[in-house]
């Protein structure tokens, strides 16, 4: 039978690659932020399981809340990559530090 | 039975494509795999009771976010190549962070199974109904309980909307022609046409 230890186990793997994807792929800010999708994913199952095995609906309401904010910051994020992008040419990020002054 | 099929069906695939979404060479790949993985994620809720969320995770992930990954992937022209010159050296530091953050995972998970820590319990304000399905008892604790939440959520997206299309909109530079449709429509024939004669072999002054 499927217990909820299951379910945690599969999210903290997916969170986990997440981590990884932005350790292995540090200049290409294109697949860091669908590794941060994916720690998003983690999280969302996360919470839907514990909704689920604890007959509490909260969980799911705030994985919709997560789905949400994860939604804003994916079109913000590859806004500033497009902009970026446009005014260096590359996205190469591991790099900037145009910032610094 | 078929139940727990599914499960490892659903999660193998999850967690392969999940790999496959970090390792991937081409970014467009990658964007695939992580909607395979969104789907397969989607699964996994379904197979817990919770289908509101599977749908809104296939509407709003794979209808909306992953399309514009694709976007922007295809439509910014660039050498992939160059981007993936570090990943041998990032390997070994990017594995054993990974492998240490996930024994931290698994030793709470089995700290919390084997032992006494006592996990919050609901306290029953949030139950679902029984007899209803999930997407009435979401509606039902989500715009009451949770409606501030719920519009705050609304103006969240609103700003980030407002957000990209501020930060990428490009005002025109090239202005097309220099048309005054209002001073054109005042020119009467008498201020516009001059009627002349000029004698033969002679111009006339402009």
């Amino acid at each position: 039978m499927i217990g909820i230890e299951h379910y945690l186990v599969v999210s903290a793997m997916l969170f986990v690659l997440g981590v990884l994807g932005i350790f292995l792929n540090r200049k290409n800010i294109i697949v860091i932020l669908m590794a941060i999708e994916l720690i998003l994913l983690g999280v969302n199952l996360n919470l839907v399981a514990f909704s689920a095995f604890l007959d509490d609906l909260s969980g799911q309401i705030f994985a919709m809340f997560v789905l949400t904010v994860a939604a804003a910051e994916a079109a913000i994020g590859l806004a500033i990559l497009v902009i970026y992008f446009r005014a260096r040419g590359t996205i190469a990020v591991d790099d900037v530090d145009r910032l610094k002054g | 039975m078929i139940q727990t099929i599914a499960f490892y069906l659903f999660a193998s695939i999850v967690i392969g494509s999940g790999v496959l979404t970090i390792m991937a060479r081409n970014p467009v790949h990658s964007v695939l795999w992580l909607i395979l993985a969104f789907f397969n994620a989607a699964g996994l809720m379904v197979l817990v009771g919770a289908e509101f969320l599977a749908m809104l995770l296939v509407v709003v992930y794979v209808g909306a976010v992953a399309v514009l990954f694709l976007f922007v992937v295809m439509m910014l022209d660039i050498d992939f190549a160059e981007l993936r010159a570090g990943f041998m050296q990032n390997f070994p530091l990017g594995i054993a962070v990974a492998i240490v953050l996930l024994a931290e995972i698994l030793f709470g998970l089995g700290a919390i199974s084997a032992g006494p820590i006592e996990l919050g319990t609901a306290d029953g304000s949030a139950t679902p109904v029984l007899g209803q399905s999930n997407i009435e008892n979401i509606g039902a604790l989500l715009y009451t309980h949770y409606a501030f939440l719920f519009e705050i959520a609304g103006m969240i997206l609103l700003v980030a909307m407002v957000g990209a299309i501020v930060l990428t909109h490009r005002e025109q530079k090239a202005v097309r022609g220099h048309q005054n449709i209002s001073k054109q429509n005042q020119r009467s024939p008498d201020e516009a046409i001059v009627m002349r004669q000029p004698s033969i072999g002679q111009g006339i002054d402009l």
